[in-house]
């Protein structure tokens, strides 16, 4: 499996401005408190590697003290754990406590299958930004998790290889476009990076770096706009370099990939602030090589990216013990030493802004000893998130684009129109389950 | 077995002075209760509970949040609709038949070509070979196919190397027509050994009078494979090639391995596939449940209608 999904992040805002009134009947029965009358103990669904070690500190430390005692069951990442919370959800027996990415939260909440915790969790929005703090709440008064890591999208590549073929760091896609066909001049069997329509969320992450909203509401609809013009922009644009054959169109995570990475076949990577861990992996031998940049603008002088990935740990409306379960998901996303232990096990880049430049974040990834001030730039880089839009129907559009994206990059055909099959499977989809559309 | 005391229960003077009929009625089913209940349990429920769901659905309201606005409702005939009209799936049943046209002859031609050399009289290192040939099958179907992944994959393929070397053209095995030959290989190259143990098997069952007979007859080696062996193990043949046509139509792992490796394989190239993303990738198990069951009618219909056709051929063989 693909290293990076486990941590696959998104940091931004969920623009779902959903009626408060259409959840407030959801989660808000007060269950009955575990935590002050005997031992309590949690089960808790996670993907993150290590997680086990991270929750042994709160077992030992915290947990001992109030006797609530956690058990991690380690889970398969993405939309596959989404279907069996769901299932659990069904027979009434959710985990008390799930790991969920955040564009999973719209279609748990529409299940009824996450607690609001606001009343628990309250105090944790001040740990975090505005626009990571709000996909948690989906524009309500409720909080339906808490955030645990982000991934704002950059731009990696190799510095020693941009410096033999004379290319400099593109600030702007046109000037990205540019040094792909440079490369290509300079060097015709290299590619500047490739297409991969392996993982819908790093086209996700492009889409919302350049504005695109894919999932809003209008009263008491739906508005998809999946091939909005923002992100037929950037359809086009990737759809353009792939049929010109100024850029590969070989999915990534795979041995081929690898290799290109790490034999410099392909000196550059459009990816999140995990990348150094995957390049670790991937790509060993050009350790010290990589140098990270801000994502390219679509308009010289803008600052904006986009995420790829993140994930929170939300309690579920199963749990008998909702006061213990969101007491543990607090302290594992806000305090200093389990962050740290997360940093250290998992790898994450955690949401909570205070932990993203101290303990295991005040010095650079080993990977990216060259670059001193690499988190530094990173939490200026996170900053800029825009904001994002997620639906209940996420899974529909992104088994759809690794379908039709898949095909297109390999006829090097319209990307455009694989944008529109996307958009109206999407829809089919939602009219289909019976939600209310907008056209 | 002629003691006195294993004579059928029933029979004359009730050796054991057995009490009324009626328990005797009832222990048959005593003895089949376990088997019932297993059978109940595992099976037929669960395929009923399938069935069930596939004629359900789930009904969203307005904005679908909060919760009541979803509910379970009856959906007559239209998962069926829906499936039947889907042309994913109706592509993917071209893929795999594609693939199974390739898959099956191969796979059984090279099993009873096998089981024939090594049934040969004068046979070399016979044990060592069966196993190596007989090895594959013990491979799980995923190492097999992320093995073979490896060594399609032009870059890092010890093919291509080698092909490079030499200035031939490399091809894209994971891509078009290349893409069947590729995923094909894989079931054969899995699957071809254990066809032949069953047919090899077969072939060490018929009686040596027979051989020898057609020896004293004149018959050369090549005469006594197609004429006598060949006839004689046919029923194995169809046995084998009925679990091929079953194993054909549930092909999964293989294209799940080798799709993040390729463009050319989507998340539903064969119909499991797209069952297994309705169900799992996009968390619509009522769809995914009508789909099965029409794939399981469609297996069933096709591999007891070959059974069917290749039972009266061997009958009206048998009768001339």
């Amino acid at each position: 499996m693909p290293y990076t999904k486990r941590r696959r992040l998104v940091s931004s805002a969920v623009a779902v401005a959903l009626g408060a009134t259409a959840l407030a009947a959801c989660g808000s029965s007060s269950d009955d408190d575990g935590a002050a009358s005997g031992p309590v103990t949690l089960t808790y669904w996670s993907w993150a590697p290590g997680m086990d070690k991270v929750v042994d500190l709160w077992n030992k430390g915290p947990g001992k003290e109030r006797q609530i005692t956690v058990t991690v069951k380690k889970q398969a990442s993405g939309d596959t754990l989404v279907t069996k919370i769901l299932t659990a959800h069904k027979a009434g027996k959710a985990p008390d406590l799930v790991q969920a990415e955040y564009q999973a939260l719209p279609t748990l909440v529409s299940n009824d299958a996450l607690a609001d915790i606001s009343g628990e969790v309250g105090d944790a929005k001040k740990e975090f930004a505005d626009g990571v703090w709000q996909q948690t709440t989906l524009g309500t008064d409720a909080v339906y998790a808490v955030p645990q890591d982000i991934g704002p999208m950059m731009f990696f590549y190799r510095e020693d290889l941009f410096q033999k073929y004379g290319l400099t760091v593109p600030t702007t896609w046109d000037e990205f476009a540019d040094t792909a066909r440079k490369l290509k001049k300079a060097a015709p069997d290299k590619d500047l990076t490739t297409f991969s329509a392996n993982d819908s969320g790093l086209f996700a992450g492009l889409a919302q770096q350049a504005g695109a909203q894919w999932w809003t509401t209008s009263g008491d609809k739906w508005k998809v706009g999946i091939n909005d013009a923002a992100t037929k922009k950037v359809a086009s644009f990737w759809g353009g370099l792939v049929k010109e054959g100024a850029i590969d169109n070989q999915p990534m995570y795979t041995p081929a990939w690898n290799k290109a990475l790490d034999t410099g076949q392909q000196i550059a990577w459009v990816s999140a602030v995990w990348a150094p861990g995957t390049l670790t992996t991937a790509a060993p031998a050009t350790k010290g090589k990589w140098a990270m940049a801000p994502l390219p603008q679509w308009t010289k002088g803008e600052n904006r990216t986009g995420s790829w990935g993140g994930s929170s740990t939300a309690v579920t409306t199963d749990s008998k013990h909702k006061d213990a379960a969101a007491t543990f998901a607090a302290w594992l996303n806000t305090d200093a030493r389990a962050l740290n232990a997360l940093a250290k096990e998992s790898g994450i880049y955690p949401a909570s802004t205070a932990a993203q430049t101290s303990g295991a974040f005040a010095t650079p990834p080993e990977f990216f000893a060259n670059q001193p001030d690499f988190y530094t730039k990173a939490a200026e880089i996170a900053e800029t998130t825009a904001p994002s839009a997620w639906g209940p129907n996420v899974n529909v559009a992104y088994t759809t684009f690794k379908n039709a994206f898949g095909a297109a990059a390999k006829n090097k055909s319209d990307f455009t129109a694989a944008l529109d099959a996307m958009q109206e499977d999407t829809v089919a989809d939602l009219k289909k389950q019976g939600f209310g559309v907008a056209e | 077995m002629k003691s006195p005391a294993r004579r059928p229960h029933g029979a004359q003077g009730a050796p054991y002075g057995r009490p009324s009929r009626s328990r005797a009625r009832q222990a048959p089913y005593l003895f089949l209760v376990p088997a019932i209940v297993l059978f109940v349990l595992f099976f037929a429920l669960p395929i009923g509970y399938a069935v069930w769901l596939s004629f359900r659905k789930v009904q969203v309201s307005g904005l679908g949040l909060g919760a009541g606005a979803r509910e379970e409702v009856w959906a007559g005939l239209e998962n069926y609709a829906g499936a039947l009209s889907d042309s994913e799936l109706l592509h993917g049943a071209l893929r795999v038949l594609v693939y199974g046209c390739v898959v099956v002859p191969v796979m059984l031609g090279l099993a009873l070509l096998f089981a024939l050399m090594l049934d040969a009289e004068r046979v070399r290192l016979a044990h060592f070979t069966r196993l190596a040939i007989f090895l594959p099958y013990a491979v799980p179907g995923v190492v097999a196919a992320l093995l073979w992944g490896f060594l399609y994959l032009p870059s890092v393929s010890p093919f291509s190397f080698v092909l490079d070397a030499l200035g031939l053209p490399q091809p894209d095995l994971l891509d078009g027509g290349p893409l069947y030959g590729a995923l094909s290989n894989i079931a054969v190259w899995g699957g071809t050994g254990f066809n032949m143990i069953v047919i090899y098997t077969a072939l060490r069952a018929v009686p040596a009078e027979v051989y020898e007979a057609a020896k004293l007859d004149g018959a050369t080696p090549l005469q006594i494979a197609l004429r006598i062996k060949i006839p004689m193990v046919a029923p194995s043949l169809v046995l084998t090639f009925f679990f091929s046509i079953i194993a054909t139509l549930q092909v999964f792992s293989e294209p799940t391995t080798l799709k993040p490796l390729t463009n050319s394989v989507s998340t539903t190239w064969s119909p499991l596939m797209k069952v297994y993303q309705d169900a799992f990738g996009n968390g619509d198990i009522h769809a995914a449940a009508a789909q099965a069951t029409l794939i399981a009618v469609a297996t069933l219909v096709l591999s007891f209608g070959f059974l069917r056709t290749a039972n009266r051929r061997t009958k009206q063989e048998a009768g001339r």
